[in-house]
């Protein structure tokens, strides 16, 4: 656990000694307001409520996450840095998990920082804070997904823009997979079986259940496999060409 | 005296090319080793697995009587290691990069700052201490890593071309610090280089590989006694040429 946090705290710390963390929490803060404003119609809707906020968090996601994950190894591997610290007295899960952390409890800042708009809601009307809270969990349930897969990803590469690429196809690939046209498509032919499985991998089926205020296990279940296994793929990748 | 750094048999191949082909090196506590070799040689190489930072194809090594294979952490925690081209954050101060790897290597909180602190006054780096790695220059990159790799005083070191870049005072501090580490601290170092006259200066033990292989391994005293009388240039020049080129036939004796 002290050696998990010392990486997470080196790592969580390095975002706020370039002006990344700025850029980052300003495009995103002011993304994901216009888009709830202008195309999700918060006004207009007269609902004291969060959905057109969150609805695009996903899509928002699709882009931002790959440009925090992008070098969180790939990085390490250029400045040879990963020399380093895989000769320290730590283990590859300290590594990969105070990485992923740190990367988390960020993007988890970066949702912290959109509370004004629950107050704005709950200023104008009465919102159910229950579903407020639970598409909070969804949306940074998401990064944490796709943090994962950029990480994984990003220990792949040395080169930042190939983890970003990749890293937003991957996480594309699985937004698409529980989208009703991309599941039509498959029903006209595919037995039924993989378009059931289709769905379940994706990632909207999962995150609109849980933005509409309800909290199942399966879907929490679903966030945390997809995060363990991509991690653990991470740590075995790391670990099996640390020099490559 | 005891033997820190034991390497036995070790093999890398990368592809086709045999990197390292059956190196074992014993190395006792006050022993310098100087590690000697073309470009390509497997010095590096070498070095990394001897860290561990590769895993080796076949071979063992052990770290201040620990098994790297069988407990790696324990092994790390006897070794400090200055990787090749001393990598560093480059976004971060001196400070809070050599805190991070205090911290790192176990120390908590005060314990942590007098062990940096050390570390700093013994390697000279007071005046750069509050700025970020990425405004250094060579030399003082170079040293920071090198204080990275003996603020918690190791048995073992292991130093890639530690002198690189460093200009001519520096290069005398810092070969002073590294006999005296081994001379009365009585750690064992390996050190690579390319400079012939450091191997004179700081070393016990002078090693030369070539393509993978060990070739020499004696005192540098009696390297440079190889040479042929009036075979111009420095001594140890010639016979490093000798034994990693194959244009002479073996010098001397």
């Amino acid at each position: 656990m002290r050696r998990i946090s010392i990486v997470f705290r080196r790592e969580f710390s390095g975002y706020f000694a370039t002006p990344l963390a700025a850029i980052f929490l300003v495009v995103f803060l002011f993304l994901a307001s216009m888009f709830a404003f202008n195309i999700g119609g918060f006004f207009d809707r007269g609902q004291a409520d969060l959905r057109p906020f969150f609805q695009f968090h996903p899509w928002l996601y699709l882009f931002l996450v790959p440009a925090i994950s992008m070098r969180l190894w790939a990085e390490e591997r250029r400045t040879g840095t990963i020399e380093l610290i895989a000769t320290l007295p730590l283990t590859m899960q300290d590594l990969v998990l105070g990485k992923f952390f740190a990367a988390w409890a960020f993007s988890g800042l970066a949702l912290l920082l959109t509370v004004p708009m629950w107050w704005t809601v709950s200023f104008l009307g009465e919102p159910d804070h229950g579903v407020i809270v639970c598409s909070y969990l969804a949306s940074w349930l998401t990064a944490g997904a796709f943090l994962a897969i950029g990480s994984a990803i990003s220990s792949l590469t040395k080169n930042q823009v190939v983890a970003f690429v990749l890293c937003a196809a991957t996480c594309f690939l699985l937004l698409l997979s529980g989208f009703s046209v991309v599941l039509d498509f498959f029903r006209s032919w595919a037995p039924n079986m993989v378009v059931e499985g289709l769905s379940a991998i994706g990632v909207l089926t999962h995150f609109d259940s849980m933005v509409r205020g309800v909290i199942d296990l399966r879907d929490v279940l679903y966030f945390a496999s997809v995060i363990v296994a991509f991690l653990v793929i991470n740590t075995a990748v790391i670990d099996w060409r640390k020099a490559a | 005296m005891a033997t820190l750094i034991e390497a036995k048999d070790l093999r890398k191949r990368f592809g086709t090319i045999h990197a390292v082909d059956g190196v074992s090196l014993n190395v006792s506590a006050g022993e310098v080793l100087g590690f000697l070799g073309p470009n390509g040689a497997g010095k590096s190489t070498t070095m990394r697995m001897l860290t561990g930072f590769l895993e080796a194809d076949s071979g063992s090594v052990q770290l201040a009587g620990i098994a790297l294979d069988v407990d790696p952490l324990e092994a790390r925690r006897r070794m400090g290691y200055l990787p090749e081209g001393a990598p560093a954050y480059p976004d971060m101060k001196v400070r809070d990069f050599l805190m991070f790897i205090a911290q790192a290597r176990g120390f908590l909180g005060a314990e942590a700052r007098r062990r940096v602190d050390e570390a700093v006054d013994r390697i000279h780096l007071q005046q750069v201490l509050g700025q970020s790695i990425e405004t250094l220059s060579k030399g003082f990159k170079r040293r920071v890593g090198l204080a990275q790799a003996i603020l918690h005083d190791p048995p073992v070191l292991i130093l890639d071309e530690p002198t690189d870049g460093l200009d001519p005072n520096q290069k005398h501090e810092v070969r002073n610090l590294i006999s005296e580490m081994g001379a009365s601290q009585g750690k064992a170092i390996v050190l690579s280089t390319h400079i012939l006259e450091e191997v004179e200066a700081v070393c016990t033990r002078a090693v030369i590989i070539n393509k993978g292989k060990v070739v020499v391994d004696e005192a540098p005293q009696t390297l440079i006694s190889r040479a042929p009388e009036g075979s111009g240039g420095s001594a140890m020049d010639v016979v490093f040429r000798s034994v990693t080129s194959g244009d002479l036939e073996e010098a001397g004796q």
